[in-house]
């Protein structure tokens, strides 16, 4: 399972830095959202893996930590899960606005 | 108020009343100097009641704790030394306010000249009675710029704002040194308490660092000493107005430098290293600012150099180790702050009653105003070091210990020679100030007829002269125990015996001031004829113009040089700058993995998944699939994208995080949404119409290519580490066992978010919500390339067979409703139901599964969904969404669920839960977190559909394309 995943979080980086490097603003942001899941699931792997350990506790008892996956990274992708997206608006309507100003699609915003 | 107590209110009162006088009206010229005037004088009595404290070495001490755990307090110190400059600073502060308000015109915005002097005056008195080398260097630095904003009061004065600038550049730059300087002795030392480092100097002197900590403190001493070659800005410095002058080059400021090698004396001195440097700045300063004052024509001018050649003899006091110098270095600080002051006031008088400050265009002014010549005669003869005076004493001390024996080097042998030498000039010089403009003959052209100036103008002088005189006919009863004082705390208890008097007998010393005095007479004799017609400045010497210099190394440092390095290393495009980011990351990860090697796995999940490998291969076809196709297949990558987004989803799902998984899910359709809005407006790129590609971009693409393939192995491996490695023990478990006891809620994962790191989410929303306004304000201004005006291709061949109506608003309606018209119908039906799941999810959120996230953004998903199925004008005529409101309510709603807290005496953000229950629902939890998360929940719905409406508002205004510049765009040069 780790090394499916490792593999998994590789490609995705993998093809975003790709991307990352190309001159096209468009490849840049399927780039970027790319990185971003690789990141998501690297960071969420920071917890380690557990199957079927969900953090949402049963009624009454004391809970056991070990019995649960760890919430703390979670609760941090959850978050940048969103603030990814309202990145990625921005990102977006930043390259069309400098597509719109400059006629250009290329990420310095002129043809080379 | 005496002891400790009494140091802070010394320190900041000088401030507050700069901000009262910054606040008063402008022409209240008598209120500043009253209030200046009365604080100031209130200064001096509280210092002088200091003195029974610091009288035989004691030392008044207070600590305020700022942050103790690093070592930094702001810490006051006060001993004999310090008082004694604490007395200067106040007292002819005192005396400089009263001059100015006779001084300063009626025109001239007062508040701020007496603002900037006060906050100078709190900056010097920070500076001597500081506890700690930091603090030091701070109020040193307000000491640069608040002797910038006061040289540069008349700032319509070009010469005003260029001397300012100057100063503020040498004597900055010399802070930043002093800073490192300081910080390299605390590293030394392993504090940053004076106490500790005045007691630590033998460990000092015997580090290795010793020599650059030298240099670096000495920088800073001589560039605010005005030591040669840092001694340009002060001449420079003579635009300000002549109270300013008065104040900065007598008592303060360039004291501020010998003060502190003085203050650093039992740490630094006594090596050859310290005698070397030090010895030669003086003895260089002393010199050729006494031979430069003789052949200036200003008054302010030739006093300026007689300062810089006076700091010069301080330094080299200083220099030579010996404790006898260093009584000798204080005690001649002193003497020069009052003779220096006087001149200031009388050159001040002169200019004012006269209306020019040039010696060639005065004279004969003895008879036209007898007190201040009486007075600027006796603080020149005092300037020479005429017997009787103060300035004699310390130069006799002087010269017995320039031939004192300190060193077997040409420097110590020289010392007596130079001393004479310099005395000479001294004399000169000020035979020349007084004889220039008191005597000889009234010329025609002088610019105003003189009178004597008011007797509170005089008053300052007067005072002033009289102490010049007093201490220099009985020194030992009048300034002995002060000097006592203030040498015991430089110099510890083993005090050197010196005796304060005017006659010593026939000895050495006597000689060589009786040599110089006659020297200097001859001198001015000689050149008396030369000085009354010529230029300005010392012959030869006046080609080599020091502004002029400064100019060129500024504009070469400062402009050639930084353009220089912006050519060699700058670039204004994006791919190379990326290229370096990423190569760097990967060397850093690289060089870790490489020195740490890589470890043996210790914790593996048992067995791999089948369909958990399936998954990943598609998702992994799909990341890669997504990177080949952006290019040209825009649509494609973006589905492609969508799938690598779906796997992601799934694992989480997978890997217990169901949470994750659910907000993944409803990101990833507003994301493709949002994406596929922005698709519009990208130019068409066809591949088999683009150009050949070159070798040059297959060899780039192959590297970036290697680049990526190794960032992907890195981290895939980077993660593989980790993932098999046994997690340390986190703050996981608190949050595990805290969270239904103290959050009141069974989703671990809500409970952080909402009530653990409330703060941080609460952060989070805010940021989600500045994002969505940009995005709002940027699109405002949207103007789209002029091929992507046009409705697409779809829609004009449907405007051709369907519509014949003339109005185009009806015609654009008539495409938006018939455009699929069976999933338009479904996704209307679909509208409540996603509303109901979406407040379901948000109920569940704090005990399963849910939250205010994901339910804010599935609610945006619905009203998306009905802006796509039927278009907008259609969803706008029955629906009023107000995003910009949702966002504002949900901002308010959470922070004042934090503040409610407050109410109940708790820390902001402290939940309070309890089950309520509900007919036909039944029990549901009421944390007061959910009240927060509601907040949550309004605000990303808001944000969400603030962002997706006003992109797929785009379409429908009546766009502009914009005008773009005629073939390739113009490069900024």
């Amino acid at each position: 399972m780790e090394l499916v995943l490792s593999l998994g979080i590789g490609a995705l980086v993998g093809s975003g830095v790709w991307l990352l490097l190309r001159p096209r603003t468009y490849q840049v942001i399927v780039g970027l959202s790319l990185i971003g899941y690789g990141v998501n699931l690297f960071i969420f792997s920071m917890g380690r893996l557990r199957v079927n350990a969900a953090p949402v506790l049963p009624e009454g008892g004391i809970p056991d930590p070990a019995a649960f996956a760890d919430p703390v990274p979670q609760a941090l992708v959850l978050t940048a899960i969103v603030i990814g997206f309202a990145t990625t608006a921005l990102f977006l309507v930043v390259l069309l606005a400098s597509r719109g100003l400059t006629g250009s699609d290329h990420v310095d915003g002129r043809e080379p | 108020m005496v002891g400790s107590a009494a140091l802070i209110p010394l320190v900041t009162i000088p401030f507050v009343i700069s901000l009262i006088a910054l606040s008063l009206p402008s022409n209240a010229r008598n209120a500043e100097a009253w209030l200046s005037g009365l604080t100031t004088f209130g200064l001096f009595v509280l210092a002088a009641m200091q003195y029974p404290l610091v009288e035989a070495g004691g030392v008044i001490r207070n600590e305020l704790r700022w942050v103790p755990q690093i070592g930094l307090n702001m810490a006051f110190r006060m001993d004999g030394f310090a008082w004694l400059f604490t007395m200067l600073i106040t007292g002819i502060g005192f005396l400089v306010v009263i001059y100015a308000r006779y001084y300063m015109s009626p025109e001239d915005p007062v508040p701020r000249f007496y603002s900037y002097l006060m906050a100078f005056m709190g900056s010097m008195l920070g500076i001597v009675n500081s506890g700690n080398l930091i603090q030091l260097v701070v109020f040193w630095e307000l000491t640069s710029i608040f002797s910038f904003l006061l040289i540069g009061y008349w700032y319509h004065n070009a010469a005003a704002r260029d001397g300012a600038r100057m100063a503020l550049t040498i004597t900055a730059l010399g802070g930043l040194c002093l800073l490192a300087g300081m910080l390299l002795i605390g590293q030394v030392v392993g504090s940053y308490n004076m106490d500790d480092v005045l007691a630590a100097g033998s460990m000092i002197r015997g580090h290795k660092l010793y020599v650059p900590i030298l240099i670096l403190v000495l920088v800073g001493a001589f560039t605010k000493s005005a030591q040669f070659p840092f001694h340009v800005w002060l001449p420079n410095a003579m635009s300000a107005p002549t109270p300013v002058s008065a104040y900065l080059h007598s008592a303060t400021m360039v004291k501020a430098g010998v003060f502190l090698m003085a203050r650093m004396w039992p740490v630094l001195a006594g090596t050859q290293e310290w005698f070397t440097i030090v010895g030669l700045a003086g003895m260089a300063t002393l010199l050729l600012g006494a031979f430069f004052a003789i052949f200036q024509q200003d008054i302010k001018g030739l006093l300026a150099y007689s300062t810089i050649s006076h700091l010069g003899l301080i330094t080299l006091l200083l220099s030579l180790g010996s404790p006898l110098g260093a009584v000798a270095a204080i005690f001649h600080m002193a003497n020069h702050a009052t003779f220096k002051a006087s001149l200031f006031m009388a050159a001040g008088i002169i200019d004012h009653e006269a209306g020019t400050r040039d010696m060639r265009r005065l004279g004969g002014l003895f008879s036209l105003m007898p007190v201040t010549a009486t007075l600027a005669m006796v603080a020149s003869a005092a300037m020479a070091g005429v017997p009787l005076l103060n300035g004699f004493l310390s130069k006799e001390m002087f010269f017995a210990e320039a031939i004192e024996h300190h060193a077997d080097s040409l420097l110590d042998s020289a010392a007596p020679y130079v001393a004479v030498l310099a005395s000479a000039f001294a004399v000169t010089y000020s035979i020349r100030f007084i004889h220039g403009v008191f005597f000889g003959k009234i010329p025609d052209d002088i610019p105003r007829h003189p009178h004597e100036p008011p007797f509170f103008m005089r008053l300052p002088a007067i005072l002033l002269v009289l102490i010049c005189l007093v201490v220099g006919i009985f020194p030992a009863y009048t300034m002995g125990a002060y000097l006592n004082t203030a040498a015991i705390s430089v110099l510890g208890p083993e005090m050197p015996y010196y005796s304060l008097s005017i006659w010593h007998g026939f000895n050495v010393p006597l000689l060589m001031s009786l040599l110089a005095l006659i020297a200097g007479i001859i001198l001015y004799g000689l050149l008396k004829s030369y000085l009354a017609t010529s230029e300005e400045g010392p012959p030869y010497f006046r080609e080599l113009k020091g502004q002029r210099i400064f100019e060129r190394v500024m504009v070469s440092v400062s402009w050639r040089w930084a353009r220089l390095l912006e050519s060699w290393l700058g670039t204004r495009r994006l791919q190379p700058q990326l290229r370096l980011l990423s190569a760097i990351a990967l060397l850093a990860a690289g060089l870790s993995i490489a020195r740490h090697g890589v470890p043996q796995p210790q914790l593996l999940l048992s067995g791999t998944d089948l369909v958990f490998a399936g998954l990943w291969v598609i998702g992994i076809i799909c990341a890669i699939g997504a990177a080949y196709q952006a290019k040209y297949h825009r649509l494609y990558a973006l589905i492609l994208l969508g799938g690598a987004g779906l796997v992601t989803c799934i694992s989480f799902l997978w890997l217990s995080a169901p949470d994750l998984a659910l907000t993944q899910l409803v990101v990833e359709v507003v994301t493709t949404v949002l994406i596929a809005l922005g698709l519009r407006w990208l130019p068409k790129r066809i591949e088999s119409t683009d150009q050949e590609t070159t070798f040059e971009a297959r060899l780039r693409r192959a590297r970036d290519m290697g680049l990526a393939v190794l960032s992907g192995l890195g981290i895939t491996l980077l993660a593989y580490i980790i993932m098999t490695r046994q997690a340390p023990p986190t703050i996981a478990d608190y949050f595990v066992e805290n969270a239904y006891s103290g959050g009141g809620g069974h989703n671990i994962v809500n409970v952080i978010l909402v009530d653990f790191r409330g703060f941080d989410t609460l952060g989070e929303i805010t940021v989600v919500g500045i994002v969505a306004l940009t995005v709002f304000a940027l699109l405002r201004r949207f103007r789209p390339a002029p091929d992507n005006v046009d409705s697409p291709e779809q829609q004009l061949l449907q405007s051709q067979q369907v519509v014949n109506s003339k109005d185009p608003e009806e015609a654009a309606k008539a495409i938006a409703g018939d455009y699929l018209y069976v999933p338009s119908v479904i996704m209307q039906w679909l509208f409540p139901v996603i509303v109901v799941f979406a407040i379901y999810l948000f109920l569940r959120g704090h005990d399963s599964p849910g939250g205010g996230f994901v339910a804010g953004i599935a609610l945006a998903a619905a009203f998306i969904l009905q802006y796509m199925a039927a278009g907008t004008r259609w969803v706008e005529e029955r629906l009023r969404i107000l995003p910009v409101r949702w966002m504002g309510v949900g901002l308010l709603f959470a922070a004042a669920t934090g503040i409610g807290s407050w109410v109940f005496g708790y820390p902001f953000l402290t939940s309070h839960h309890q089950y309520l229950t509900l007919p036909v629902i039944g029990k549901v939890p009421m944390a007061t977190a959910l009240a927060f998360d509601l907040g949550i929940f309004s605000l990303v719905m808001g944000a969400t559909v603030l962002m997706l409406i006003a992109i797929a508002h785009q379409s429908i205004r009546k766009l502009r394309a914009a005008r773009l510049p005629a073939a390739a765009p113009v490069e900024n040069a």
